[in-house]
């Protein structure tokens, strides 16, 4: 028991907590992003998938991770504008189309590996490039915060930025008032003269671009190749913790860390205490239900106060 | 027939045609012999009376969960646990023919109910969640898919696992567990019989009870259905309970009449077809045996067509996702559609003029 605290306590946990908590909190931004706007974006997973294929091709293709990481984000924003189009000009239900991506996307996926490589598994046969890790200046000399925070994939600081920066997107923006009127109120932001359909189209784009960050991390730096599937679940749970977190930018990075510590515990409990391993990997769905679970009931509560006033 | 409803024929056929349509382009662009694989892929489930056997043997499953998924989305709950209760459902049927020694007829029934009981816990959770807490039902059963694959594993390694199996896989199911052979020359099972009762039921159940019009009543129009005195959170709760019972059942079926051991250490996916499956149906169980046939029929042609041909069977997974869109997009047709209604009200409104 002793060891494992000593584990849970040391930075090399909170940099794994990091580490793992990074493409979700992807997610979980473009979870937020697009339920700001009224459109629930389930194809959050579908798109992860993708972005993260084709990250790995275009790496590979190009010779550089840089140009896999662009295209992998103008395949997602392309996606998700795809759903736009779907729910919004073919008044498809959001939910189904969604479903319906993610299908396409989990065997459209192997299909292009298949295609391209030859193999229905894994990238391995293709030479992809990974993402540097970053030493950040000044503070990697900090002892234990720099042990955390250095040397950490890139995309993990810009999933960090990106907290602030669609904080500021949403709140202190034109585009995020619109977003938000669009989401709360479609037919009072109509009246207004917000063009409604617009600002959805990009929201669904930016959402598409930030689930494609996600992937493109899954594939070119959690991981160095891609294999069918790998996403997980990670979208859907993005799902989850935005619903968790109220749908702001704060509650997301909150939600997130406190699933990627859920996740990098189990990894510590295994090697300190014998639970078996099968419970361990149920840790963190179980923390999304019982989060979940609590935030709406209050939520809910407060409502109804509100209503009783 | 109205002239909606065969519209909506029209509607269903021409999004199949279409998707069916964009899958071959495909194969035409990729494959070194494109006309030989798509051959193979339409006419390849006729070849024989074992392959047409698969076809029937991977219709079985989709009803179980197509019929399940209706009456869950009839309530217009989006509650995906159907994934998740076929598992669970195959699961605790297995444990309960290991573990429960009956006698032959009595064993799969047994194993069969519990299995369903099983699997409607498991959808029930998301429904309960949605009443107390407001909660996605949505969110929580995409979770609980999770949390039953690897519950479902921890059982299989803690307490059924045979060392002497190899991979991970229970003990062998005992034979007076086992379902039997419909049809010789193919794995078809009894489970067929199975399955055509409960798309009976479904659609009695869903379309001529008093109960079933309530769910639909609730799942088109929350406001009114309560304005209309409909107890909406018992409508939910049978609406998901049974839907969860049906998948499970699906899943012990499944199970007892393909597999010799519980060997499933990831979700099979029926849950997720069955989305496909009552979009083509259109909620309605009645449709559930033939759109899961035609499903089941274009898996297996293209899996034959990737056995012979250079084209990989992912390919369906495209004609899926767009059959799904087309069908759902209200805008498709929906020009033709607004001519066929304007006139069919005109005519109606002239009838009733000369009385």
């Amino acid at each position: 028991m002793q060891s494992v605290f000593n584990i849970i306590f040391s930075p090399d946990f909170f940099y794994d907590v990091l580490r793992v908590t990074t493409p979700i909190l992807f997610a979980t931004l473009a979870a937020t992003v697009a339920s700001r706007s009224g459109i629930f974006n389930i194809a959050l997973e579908g798109i992860m998938l993708i972005a993260a294929l084709v990250g790995v091709i275009f790496s590979a293709y190009f010779s550089s991770a840089w140009l896999g990481l662009l295209f992998a984000l103008i395949s997602g924003g392309l996606v998700g504008l795809f759903l736009g189009f779907l729910v919004l000009k073919l008044k498809t239900d959001a939910i189904l189309a969604g479903i319906a991506i993610n299908l396409m996307a989990a065997g459209g996926t192997i299909f292009l590996l298949y295609i391209i490589s030859g193999d229905r598994g894994v990238s391995s046969s293709i030479k992809s490039l990974v993402l540097p890790k970053f030493p950040l200046p000044v503070i990697k000399n900090i002892p234990i915060i720099g042990t955390i925070l250095s040397m950490q994939n890139i995309l993990t600081y810009v999933v960090l930025l990106s907290v602030i920066v669609i904080h500021i997107l949403l709140y202190k923006t034109p585009l995020g008032l619109k977003i938000r009127a669009v989401g709360e109120n479609p037919n009072a932001a109509e009246s207004v003269g917000i063009n409604v359909h617009k600002i959805q189209y990009i929201a669904v784009t930016i959402s598409g671009i930030l689930a494609a960050f996600g992937g493109a991390f899954l594939s070119m730096g959690y991981l160095s190749m891609f294999s069918n599937g790998m996403t997980a679940g990670r979208g859907f749970i993005g799902l989850a913790a935005d619903a968790m977190g109220g749908s702001t930018p704060i509650g997301a990075l909150l939600v997130s860390l406190l699933f990627g510590i859920a996740d990098s515990m189990g990894n510590v409990i295994q090697t300190g205490i014998k639970i078996p391993y099968e419970i361990v990997q149920m840790l963190p769905y179980i923390t999304t239900i019982v989060g979940l679970a609590i935030f709406s009931y209050s939520k809910k509560k407060q409502i109804e106060k509100l209503k009783s006033k | 027939m109205s002239k909606t409803s065969k519209l909506n024929i029209l509607r269903t056929a021409l999004s199949i045609i279409i998707a069916l349509a964009i899958s071959f382009i495909i194969i035409y662009f990729i494959s070194e012999e494109p006309f030989r694989a798509i051959n193979k892929m339409i006419l390849g489930p006729l070849r024989s009376r074992r392959i047409f056997g698969n076809v029937i043997e991977l219709m079985i499953p989709l009803i179980f969960t197509g019929v399940g998924v209706c009456i869950m989305f009839s309530a217009s709950q989006f509650n995906l646990g159907a994934e998740g209760s076929f598992h669970i459902g195959g699961l605790v049927g297995a444990m309960a023919a290991l573990w429960i020694p009956l006698p032959s007829f009595i064993h799969p029934l047994v194993a069969i109910l519990l299995g369903g009981i099983a699997g409607a816990i498991f959808t029930f959770i998301p429904a309960l969640l949605k009443i107390k807490t407001s909660s996605s039902e949505l969110v929580s059963s995409l979770m609980l898919n999770y949390i039953a694959l690897s519950f479902g594993n921890y059982i299989l390694s803690y307490f059924l696992k045979d060392p002497k199996a190899g991979a991970p896989a229970s003990y062998l199911i005992p034979n007076t567990a086992r379902l039997s052979i419909l049809i010789n020359d193919t794995s078809i099972h009894t489970g067929l019989i199975i399955a055509i009762l409960v798309t009976i039921f479904g659609y009695i159940f869903l379309y001529k009870s008093k109960t079933g019009y309530e769910i639909r009543v609730a799942g088109q129009n929350e406001q009114f259905a309560r304005y209309s005195g409909i107890n909406i959170v018992k409508v939910i709760l049978i609406s998901q309970l049974l839907g969860g019972f049906i998948a499970g059942i699906g899943g012990s079926v499944q199970l007892l009449g393909m597999y010799r051991r519980f060997s499933w250490i990831v979700l099979l996916g029926y849950g997720w077809d069955a989305v496909i499956v009552t979009t083509l149906a259109k909620k309605n169980p009645l449709y559930v045996p033939i759109s899961a046939f035609f499903l089941a029929y274009i898996r297996i042609g293209a899996d034959i067509m990737s056995r012979t041909t250079d084209v990989s069977p992912e390919i369906v997974s495209i004609t899926q996702g767009v059959i799904i869109i087309l069908i759902v997009a209200e805008q498709f047709l929906s020009k033709y559609r607004h001519k066929i209604i304007t006139k069919e009200a005109k005519s109606l409104l002239d009838t009733e003029g000369v009385e």
